[in-house]
């Protein structure tokens, strides 16, 4: 009995490889394994080298050709399960939905798999440490230079520095900032920071919180944009004084203060920093926002390739058809990177508005500065402000 | 400091108000996705 069965499965398999010996010629690639992937395949995509990955995306099976269901070894349409995952893994499967959304018949992406590594990988690494280092930066400052101390002292007179919708503004940016930025964070490092320490349970509640705040918060920061460009727009021009403010280093090391208007060459850049970053994270913070309703990149790749800008740094062209994914994931990444680079630069100004400079705060606080703080670090603004009111002194409050 | 706790406040304020105005507008996830063959309810 047991030999009867042996020699059965001898003869099936026999005929099977005969079977296989016919559908691929011998001298074929891949014939060796009946045009599957081979050993030198997968020592190539060990070793991190391109494997063609035609042999695989083409192995679709073809129903017109194939044999019946009742024939020997014949599937069920046609196509055998691992010919269907394949076309759905390289997108040549007939899909249909009844979900509206342009993703919903994509339901292998397989380019997709970079994203998810580069965002668990150097996203994640290299913005930590990013944040982490601008934090220390700042600190060995403070250890080097100290808090910039009012040269002169108070003299317990104070000018108006910002009005209150000015300092509305400010801080309905930075509150909605500081917001987006916690949650934001919260969001990428939730599960490798916290759900260790915190259990999935806890994390589950505080990621769907951390998510509310993100997309209704978004918009009071939007709204905040806005108004602080109007405002503030005329006043961050560049002119000649920024020059002269570079050239002494902000007088940051040096004795004396560069003289400035309204606002300096530092304090420009950080405005500018926050409108063409702000204004970026913005719109791909809206494209995030209305999944598939705003791809931007695939056009955006379009004109830096029609620039020839990857040819100019040895890389090729960007890719310029992308399926609603790969959109989503371009914009998650980007709305990540610089909402990263606007992090650390935002540190910078909290710190050289509180702990770093004696008596700035005042100015987005009271919205009052003191007078000498005032003519040190903005004295052009100083004497406008005074030839305004007749050269008569600035508010004589005195201080408390 | 007014201005502050005032801008603070509004943030609460329009996130609150983006959050029923963008659901009330059919902006949910599951107004724009949903066919009225699928059934979510």
């Amino acid at each position: 009995m047991i030999r009867a069965i042996l020699i059965a499965l001898a003869l099936a398999v026999a005929s099977m490889q005969n079977a296989l010996a016919q559908e691929v010629p011998s001298d074929a690639p891949r014939a060796e394994t009946g045009g599957a992937q081979t050993l030198d395949d997968i020592l190539r995509r060990q070793q991190g080298l391109e494997v063609d990955p035609t042999f695989r995306s083409e192995a679709t099976g073809d129903p017109d050709s194939a044999a019946p269901p009742t024939a020997p070894l014949g599937t069920l349409g046609g196509q055998s399960d691992p010919e269907l995952w394949r076309a759905l893994r390289y997108g040549t499967a007939n899909v249909s939905s009844q979900v509206r959304s342009p993703a919903a018949t994509l339901l292998v992406q397989d380019e997709g798999m970079w994203w998810l590594q580069f965002r668990e990988g150097p996203l994640r690494t290299w913005g930590g440490y990013f944040l982490l280092g601008v934090l220390g930066l700042l600190a060995l400052f403070y250890l080097i230079r100290g808090r910039i101390r009012i040269d002169h002292g108070k003299s317990g007179v104070k000018i108006t520095r910002f009005r209150a919708f000015e300092r509305f503004s400010h801080w309905l940016l930075a509150g909605s900032f500081i917001l987006l930025g916690v949650t934001g964070l919260i969001s990428l490092f939730g599960r490798v920071g916290m759900i260790p320490w915190m259990g999935k349970e806890g994390y589950a509640t505080l990621a769907i919180g951390s998510k509310w705040i993100h997309n209704n918060v978004s918009w009071a920061f939007m709204l905040a944009l806005i108004f602080v460009f109007v405002l503030w727009v005329w006043h961050n021009l560049p002119d000649r004084t920024d020059l002269t403010w570079f050239a002494k280093g902000g007088g940051i090391f040096t004795k004396g203060h560069p003289p400035a208007k309204k606002f300096n060459a530092g304090q420009k850049l950080i405005f500018w920093s926050v409108i063409v970053l702000g204004a970026s994270i913005s719109v791909s913070g809206l494209s995030l926002l209305f999944p598939f309703d705003m791809p931007m990149f695939a056009s955006t790749f379009h004109h830096i390739n029609a620039l020839g800008l990857p040819e100019l740094v040895g890389r090729e062209p960007l890719p310029e058809a992308l399926t609603p994914h790969a959109e989503m994931q371009y914009a998650q990444l980007w709305h990540s990177i610089i909402a990263f680079v606007l992090m650390g630069i935002v540190f910078a100004h909290i710190y050289i508005g509180t702990l770093g400079m004696e008596g700035a705060y005042d100015a987005m606080g009271s919205g009052e500065v003191d007078l000498n703080w005032a003519k040190e670090h903005h004295s052009l603004w100083v004497e406008e402000e005074q030839a305004k009111q007749g050269a008569a002194p600035p508010t004589a409050t005195p201080a408390e | 400091m007014k201005a502050m706790l005032a801008a603070f406040a509004m943030i609460f304020v329009i996130a609150v108000a983006a959050d029923f105005g963008l659901e009330e507008a059919d902006f949910s996830s599951q107004q724009v996705q949903s066919s009225p063959s699928v059934r979510l309810d």
